[in-house]
């Protein structure tokens, strides 16, 4: 990692790391005047999932929202640095942002699906980039993504039901099925699992782990254990600043920095 | 029981008395509160269903005898040698033109005197008719037939019973010898009281016993198109530029309010305007449904900007981030999964615009589409009237008919308004169920 900001520490295993998926350089973001980000830079590799974790209001879903520029969306937004995708600056003018969004996918905190049919839910994002040739093609990219998403058996027999009608855990993986039909590189979540009870979690948990190595996925999380359960890297974030980067085991057995261990031990946040 | 609950130390107070008698007095006062305010929602529903209901029995007990007319039977000879018609003529290529040149009015004048000593009794109007009969049956040509003809107003007054014998003959409006007319025709069966079918069908006329509303009906219609076709595209992109693209600063803040200022404006404003600007300065025709649907809907166009913006807001943000955050463009977002939630909500604003525009009046007036027209507009250009309009224009004639007839276009008036609020509904719930 190049000229990270004095106070990070990123452990040794991450540095140099040259065939990540993603990389953030001196990444701040504003909300008008406010600093939200500060001088973030991390790589995000492929093979893994990146948890994210912090105190509230830290800055984690503003810094995962630059990575498929969804904070273009916020007017007062400001996004400073560089972020690459493959080595393309995804900020760059040349670059299309609504390729850049299927190719990095989104799963959000509160399950939003579309007030459409459960298929039609899917289908979406593969007809609008073009990417079914027929309509059996399309079938099948359904159907692999509810199996994908573990969802597949539940709610084959009613796929032209609304996919609001399903439950909350459904729906959440409904959006991520969802994500998953456009056959993204990346994929990231906002705590995705916020708004489920533990069975749900469990499921969505377990879907995390069976993605890994197909797709590059990050995750914000609040939850200490569910980090320590889905991920193999750990970013802490703290007061908008990029505290500490590690193999998620090192983050949470030996933490370097103070921060890290009070937040770890839970003597703050 | 108090003594079973220890004192809580950290409030430093004894536990609640819910059964004291303070505490029954406190929920006696709120059900007693509660029961008031409940009564006073009823008495204020009472009243308005009450106005309401005598709104409509008004109406209604007055127009229904809109729809009626008293006519008179006449027997009628299709002389050919009188009409200057042959049997011929009829079969021709001009057949139209000669039975215009026909004379039917001194033919069904000279019938009704022959038998009842004079025609007074019969409309001005009544020979039309007679002639709309050849026109449908040219067999009638050399044979006698018994027609119902139209009646003149004060047989229509003395049929429907709205002359009182004891009133003195100056203020009753109908002389001693018409009532004795009518008493004769009466006896000799020859009068009745039958549908108005002309009513539904014909326009203005300075006979009030000929006069209809189908003319206005069209003028209304065509003008609420043409104020639909101007204000809802326009009002709907509106909405969505200033929703979805425009950014948010001093600029936009100044539209917004003006546009809501915009929706205040007293209508009459709109019509001063629409003269100003449609009439004088770009010479449109004056009253003409085009110049009449471009002035409301500059009135129109800020109650539907608003409340489609009021429609665009309420979807939910969630909808719109997971179809960015799949790669829908903005243009996707919004045809795809804005519009189609936010629709229905466009829709009742829309159709509550226009109907407030049908029922407009005043800025019409002021770009002449009070003019007399006894045409039945043929298109947005030719001189036209509309239903509220018409109804003023009604509501201010002397003659004893239009009272009724008044009445009578309000409640075709009310109908129209009705019908469009139940498309409205009709509308809201087909695209509602989609969720
Ligand atoms: N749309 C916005 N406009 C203005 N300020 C914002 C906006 N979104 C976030 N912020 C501010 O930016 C800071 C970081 O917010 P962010 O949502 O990234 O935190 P977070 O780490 O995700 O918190 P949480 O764990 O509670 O979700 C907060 O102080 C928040 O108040
Ligand atoms: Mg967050």
């Amino acid at each position: 990692m190049a000229e990270a900001p004095e106070e990070t520490v990123v452990h040794d295993e991450l540095k140099f790391a040259n065939d990540s998926k993603m990389t953030a350089r001196d990444v701040s973001v504003y909300y008008g005047a406010k600093k939200a980000v500060d001088r973030v830079s991390i790589d995000v590799d492929s093979h893994f999932v990146t948890a994210f974790i912090g105190p509230s209001g830290c800055g984690k879903s503003t810094f995962l929202r630059c990575f498929n520029r969804m904070n273009d969306t916020i007017d007062i937004a400001r996004v400073e640095g560089d972020i690459q995708l493959d080595g393309e600056n995804i900020y760059d003018t040349r670059m299309d942002v609504v390729q850049l969004r299927a190719r990095v996918g989104m799963v959000f905190q509160k399950p939003n699906p579309f007030p459409k049919s459960i298929y039609e839910n899917i289908a979406y994002g593969p007809r609008i980039h073009g990417i079914a040739d027929s309509k059996s093609d399309m079938d099948r990219i359904v159907e692999t993504s509810l199996t994908r998403a573990g969802l597949w058996n539940e709610v084959k027999d009613r796929l032209d039901e609304s996919g609001t009608a399903l439950s909350g855990g459904q729906q959440q993986r409904l959006c991520i099925a969802r994500a998953i039909a456009v056959d993204p590189e990346v994929i990231l979540m906002d705590e995705p699992c916020s708004a489920l009870d533990p069975i749900a979690t469990a499921k969505v948990e377990e879907l995390i782990d069976e993605l890994r190595g197909r797709y590059a996925i990050v995750i914000v999380t609040h939850n200490m254990q569910q980090a320590a359960r889905v991920s193999q890297r750990t970013a802490f974030f703290h007061l908008g600043n990029l505290v500490e980067y590690g193999p998620t085991e090192e983050i949470f057995t030996n933490p370097r920095a103070d921060r890290t261990r009070d937040y770890i031990t839970g003597r703050f946040g | 029981m108090s003594s079973a609950v220890p004192q809580d130390e950290q409030i430093g107070r004894g536990p609640t008395a819910w059964h004291s008698e303070a505490m029954r007095r406190r929920v006696r006062r709120r059900y007693a509160r509660e029961r008031r305010f409940r009564a006073l929602g009823l008495l204020a529903l009472t009243i308005a269903a009450g106005f309401l209901a005598f709104l409509l029995i008004t109406i209604v007990s007055d127009g229904w005898r809109g729809f009626q007319r008293a006519e008179v039977a006449v027997e009628v000879d299709f002389d050919p040698a009188r009409l200057g018609l042959s049997e011929a003529d009829l079969q021709g290529p001009n057949a139209q033109a000669m039975l215009n040149r026909a004379n039917f009015r001194a033919l069904v004048r000279d019938a009704a005197s022959e038998q009842y000593g004079s025609a007074t009794m019969l409309s001005n109007g009544a020979w039309l008719s007679v002639r709309d009969e050849v026109r449908g049956d040219p067999e009638l040509l050399g044979q006698t037939k018994r027609l119902w003809l139209v009646a003149a107003p004060y047989v229509d007054l003395l049929a429907k019973g709205h002359i009182d014998f004891d009133m003195p003959p100056e203020r009753r409006g109908v002389s001693a010898e018409q009532i004795s007319d009518y008493r004769q025709l009466r006896s000799a069966d020859a009068v009745r009281l039958g549908f108005n079918s002309g009513f539904l069908r014909k326009a203005n006329s300075t006979n009030s016993e000929l006069a209809g509303v189908w003319g206005a009906f069209v003028g209304s219609v065509l003008t609420i198109l043409v104020t639909l076709a101007i204000s809802f595209p326009i009002g709907v992109m509106t909405a969505i530029y200033l929703e979805e693209y425009a950014p948010k600063n001093r600029v936009t803040d100044i539209i917004e309010v003006s546009i809501n200022n915009l929706a205040a404006v007293p209508s009459i404003i709109f019509g001063l305007l629409g003269l100003a600007v449609f009439l004088n300065f770009f010479g449109m025709p004056r009253s003409a449904p085009v110049v009449g649907g471009l002035t409301l809907a500059l009135m129109t166009l800020p109650v539907i900007v608003i409340s489609a913006r009021v429609a665009l807001q309420s979807v939910p943000p969630s909808i719109k981030d997971a179809a960015l955050g799949i790669g829908a463009s903005r243009l996707q977002v919004i045809t795809h999964h804005v519009l189609p939630v936010a629709l229905p909500g466009i829709l009742t604003g829309t159709i509550i615009g226009i109907s407030r525009a049908l029922g407009e009046t005043a800025p019409l007036l002021l770009i002449g589409m009070r003019a007399f027209v006894s045409d039945i507009p043929g298109g947005v250009t030719q001189p036209a009237t509309v239903l509220p309009v018409q109804i003023f224009l009604w509501s201010d004639e002397v003659g004893r008919g239009f009272v009724e007839k008044t009445s009578a276009a309000i409640m075709v008036l009310l109908a129209v308004l009705l019908a469009m609020n139940g498309v409205a509904i009709y509308l809201r719930n087909k695209f509602e169920r989609r969720w």
